[in-house]
């Protein structure tokens, strides 16, 4: 029941004068007026350095203004290592985001007019008041441990700063349990260590690429895409796993069309193989690694041709394919993936590809994963954190003991107040993430939701979460602010700056300054004891040999490496962070927590007849729903298709381009109809679409209703019972041919 | 001089940032583009096969679009360049219909408007928008009649198509497969 908390659409919003400017991408049309055909447009060479914040990757580049002073383009910066110059298209439709006139432009809060909810504008002061004086009542009765914070994005550090200062520490990115956080702990259950962003793999030099239902190029993740081109330019081979021929099988010497959630059977089996044939790295094997016998041992059943029974792959290919990786060796790249949470056994398919990797002795060597460094950026000096009573764990006693960091829907599920869990949360700060598209089983999250006692969303746009929030804290977009030095991990030690290239539109405030604000109000401005972002980031930047000005001079600066050398050197002693210090092929840490110690192939549920399974993934042009609204973005894709087979599609009586609904095995049909793209690129058991419409909002004017939503689809999750991922690929999907009763009435 | 370009339709990913560094560079309006990306897949599963380019004017030597402008707003450039002079042209859309590959389109404020392989750009020894913003690099720039360009060194060693040749047009946008 959704009885306390409507959902509002925000409406009205920049009326009363707020607005200061609403020129909208009015500005292309003005330039466009005086066109730049033959005659040389007028550039403005004032540049300001920025990294982007449409999507993780935070490629570096530089915000570009035309003669009237206003942002035109943004372009990579030549010394990124992330962007080596090129954005991909979402960062080059940057400005898109910053011009779009649906954005959130003043402060809201939730209130009640004639028995009906809905938001009123408020001031800064006003708004900021409000959640202090919500958030400090809720800390008295119930501690501060029950507000928590829900985050993604640059912006976050400065919330995460505030709250650990009032006392909590479940600070928790849906990056980890929706989407690479088995891939972290199957990585540090073998190497002692993570993947980390950006990934490791050395696919610049790599000889053999192998993606197990990765799809770079359709991921635009740049520095990937960027060195998959350049490793075809050398001859590199690419291998690729997936159940539809995607870009990257496209460009693949072989693609394995594999039966959709059984992977792990091709993994052993591959396992197996380049054991039986003594294909791997012996020298590597004996030096490095721990428990080779009992994985000998463990796959010798697990042929190639048990595998076939299974992938429905041929048993040569498997082969053939096994061979083409061990000739590359150890040049070759078992790509640990990205978003990984797929069947519920996801940290031991993991395990199995970093197994591979370990075998063929590909970790630390070049063209397989490098030691990536980083600068460390100290933290202005504040007081002490204090000690939290409890955290989102203790709702989850003697489970996922192995979860590095926090779970989303953890803290999503323990604000449901249950007898087990002893945490429960009261209030949120959502920061950046559209929780009802990224966190799968949207019911159950407006279930947590109707729990709280107050919901803070800060964003740019009127993403679906805004309209359960009771207060709504317009962000100005990354192109109008300071934000933390990105000091992210790669081959070379490099830090980015981002500075606004323009003042905030409309009443927008970075998040910087909302931390800083309610620190004030909650008593914790010692943490915050900065005068303004400039001091902080200048003090921050002198402490790694920078300064301020130098790095709005220059954007990225790129520093020597210190520790150690990017690959291991030949017959180095080494150390791992596992507990035997070796390689763990055979992993102690989840035999000790009573997970199998190495990975097994267990049968999924399938599709029942008349149903498929509901695959999904992305677009170039599109990061998750984010860009959906971006005019820039949605001139290159404005709504998702459903592939589905054509004889599939001829079974159906379904034609190429018609809408029809998605239907789930839960009876879950789709809020809106979707084009199917009937094509042979997807096998006859499964249908894909692309992640990131169907939005709901109609504030989002030109995302509104444009295809469909895989998130919606997804109500069955299975969780990792080793880290707490939630998987989303167990969902089967029907056609139908007109929207459910009661839509079809309104 | 001919200026001339060849992309790379191995490593293409279809990601179509051409087209937005296109739009953002050159101020194309909203909904419309000056270069988009087919994807053409051939075969049927498991047997497939795709192949992706990023197109746009293709600059002929023999353009019919130059031949039938009424006003001489299409018309050649140094370099061989196609180019429209908007206060020249009169928006009749006579080359729109006699260009084979569709490049051009009628800008709403009344002139045809279509790829200038970023002359503004060029002139200043820059490459293109589309050629130095694509993530892959996978399209090459440059005069045909240097033999060090990159895109003459690029035809020599590699096997490439032009597009509809039959039309007789003499397509400079080369294609590598």
């Amino acid at each position: 029941m959704r009885s306390r908390r409507d959902f509002i659409r925000i409406s009205g919003l920049g009326a009363g004068g707020l607005a200061i400017s609403a020129s909208g991408l009015g500005v292309y049309k003005n330039l466009a007026s005086s066109p730049p055909q033959g005659s040389e447009l007028s550039v403005d060479t004032t540049r300001t350095p920025t990294y982007c914040e449409i999507c993780f990757w935070k490629c570096a580049g530089w915000v570009y203004k035309n003669e009237e002073g206003k942002i035109w383009k943004v372009i990579g910066n030549d010394e990124d290592q992330h962007s080596n110059g090129r954005f991909c298209p979402r960062g080059t439709g940057g400005p898109g985001m910053y011009y779009d006139e649906d954005r959130l432009k003043t402060p809201l809060i939730r209130t009640e007019e004639r028995g009906k909810q809905v938001f009123r504008e408020a001031s800064w002061e006003e708004a900021l008041d409000y959640i202090a004086e919500k958030i400090k009542g809720i800390a008295e009765e119930h501690g501060p441990e029950c507000t928590a914070l829900l985050t993604h994005g640059s912006g976050g550090k400065y919330f995460g700063n505030l709250l650990k200062a009032f006392g909590s520490a479940s600070i928790a990115a849906p990056s980890y349990a929706q989407c690479r956080g088995p891939r972290e702990v199957a990585y540090h259950m073998t190497f002692g260590e993570g993947v980390g962003s950006p990934e490791r793999t050395d696919i610049r030099d790599t000889k053999c690429l192998v993606l197990i239902g990765s799809h770079l190029g359709e991921n635009m993740h740049n520095g990937q895409v960027q060195e998959m081109s350049d490793a075809i330019d050398k001859g590199a081979s690419i291998i690729t796993v997936d159940p539809r021929y995607s870009i990257a099988a496209s460009k693949s010497k072989y693609w394995l069309p594999i039966k959709p959630a059984t992977d792990i059977a091709l993994l052993m089996a591959w396992i197996h193989v380049i054991i039986n044939e003594e294909w791997y790295d012996k020298e590597y094997v004996e030096k490095y690694t721990y428990g080779f016998d009992q994985l000998k041992a463990h796959v010798q059943h697990m042929t190639p041709e048990w595998a076939y029974g299974i992938t429905t792959l041929e048993p040569d290919l498997i082969r053939k394919s096994a061979k083409e990786m061990a000739n590359a060796a150890p040049a070759v790249i078992i790509h640990p993936g990205r978003h990984v949470v797929w069947y519920g056994d996801d940290t031991q398919r993991s395990r199995a590809m970093a197994i591979l990797n370990a075998l063929l002795g590909s970790w630390g060597r070049r063209g397989g994963f490098y030691n990536p460094e980083k600068v460390s950026i100290p933290s202005w000096p504040h007081p002490p954190y204090p000690v939290p009573g409890r955290t989102w764990k203790d709702a989850y006693p003697d489970q996922y003991n192995l979860a590095y960091e926090t779970l989303a829907s953890g803290i999503c599920d323990a604000t449901i107040p249950t007898l087990s869990k002893a945490c429960n949360f009261k209030a949120w700060i959502v920061n950046g993430t559209n929780l009802i598209k990224t966190i799968p089983d949207t019911e159950k999250t407006l279930q947590a939701i109707q729990e709280l006692e107050l919901m803070v969303v800060i964003d740019t746009m009127p993403m679906a979460i805004t309209g359960w929030a009771d207060v709504v804290l317009p962000e100005c977009t990354y192109l109008e602010r300071y934000d933390t030095i990105r000091d992210s991990t790669h081959r070379k030690p490099a830090i980015a700056l981002r500075m606004p290239a323009a003042e905030p539109m409309y009443n927008t405030k970075p998040a910087y300054w909302m931390a800083k604000e309610l620190a004030n109000r909650l008593g914790l401005g010692e943490y915050f004891s900065w005068n303004t972002i400039e001091e902080m980031l200048d003090w921050q930047l002198k402490q790694v040999g920078s300064s301020l000005e130098e790095m709005q001079r220059i954007g990225v600066k790129t520093f020597d490496r210190t520790y150690d050398d990017l690959y291991f050197q030949k017959d180095q002693d080494m150390e791992f962070y596992t507990n035997t210090g070796k390689i763990e092929l055979y992993s102690t840490a989840l035999a000790a927590e009573g997970f199998d110690p190495m990975p097994k192939y267990t049968a999924h549920e399938e599709p029942p007849p008349g149903f498929y399974r509901l695959n999904y993934g992305r677009a170039p042009s599109h990061t998750f729903g984010r860009t959906a609204n971006n005019a820039l973005l949605k001139d290159l894709m404005e709504e998702n298709t459903a592939w589905i087979n054509p004889k599939v599609a001829g079974e159906w009586g379904i034609e190429n381009g018609q809408y029809i609904w998605l239907e789930n095995q839960d009876g879950i049909r789709s809020s809106f109809p979707i084009r199917a793209r009937v094509t042979e690129r997807i096998r006859w058991d499964s249908v894909y679409m692309v992640h990131g419409f169907g939005h709901t909002n109609k504030k989002l004017s030109r995302a509104y209703g444009k295809g469909a939503s895989d998130s919606e689809l997804i109500t069955k999750v299975h969780l990792d019972p080793i880290m707490g991922g939630t998987a989303m690929r167990g969902n089967f999907v029907t056609f139908k041919f007109e929207p459910k009763e009661e839509e079809a009435a309104s | 001089m001919r200026y001339a370009m060849a992309i790379d339709t191995k490593k293409c990913v279809g990601c179509s940032d051409c087209v937005v560094a296109c739009q953002t560079e050159n101020n194309v309006p909203i909904g419309y583009c000056r270069d988009w990306v087919v994807e053409v897949t051939d075969g049927t599963y498991p047997q497939l096969e795709i192949e992706i380019r990023s197109e746009r004017c293709n600059h002929c030597d023999n353009s019919p679009c130059v031949r039938c402008c009424p006003t001489g707003a299409s018309h050649y450039e140094d370099g061989g360049i196609v180019l429209v002079t908007p206060n020249e042209c009169i928006g009749c859309g006579a080359c729109i219909t006699s260009c084979p590959y569709d490049a051009r389109y009628p800008h709403p404020d009344g002139y045809v408007d279509k790829c200038t392989f970023c002359i503004h750009r060029i002139k200043k020894g820059l490459e293109p928008a589309c050629v130095s913003a694509c993530p892959t690099k996978c399209m090459y720039f440059g005069d045909l009649d240097d033999p060090n360009s990159p895109v003459s060194e690029i035809l020599k060693v590699r096997k490439y198509k032009t597009l509809i040749p039959e039309a007789g047009t003499g397509p400079q946008v080369y294609y590598l497969i």
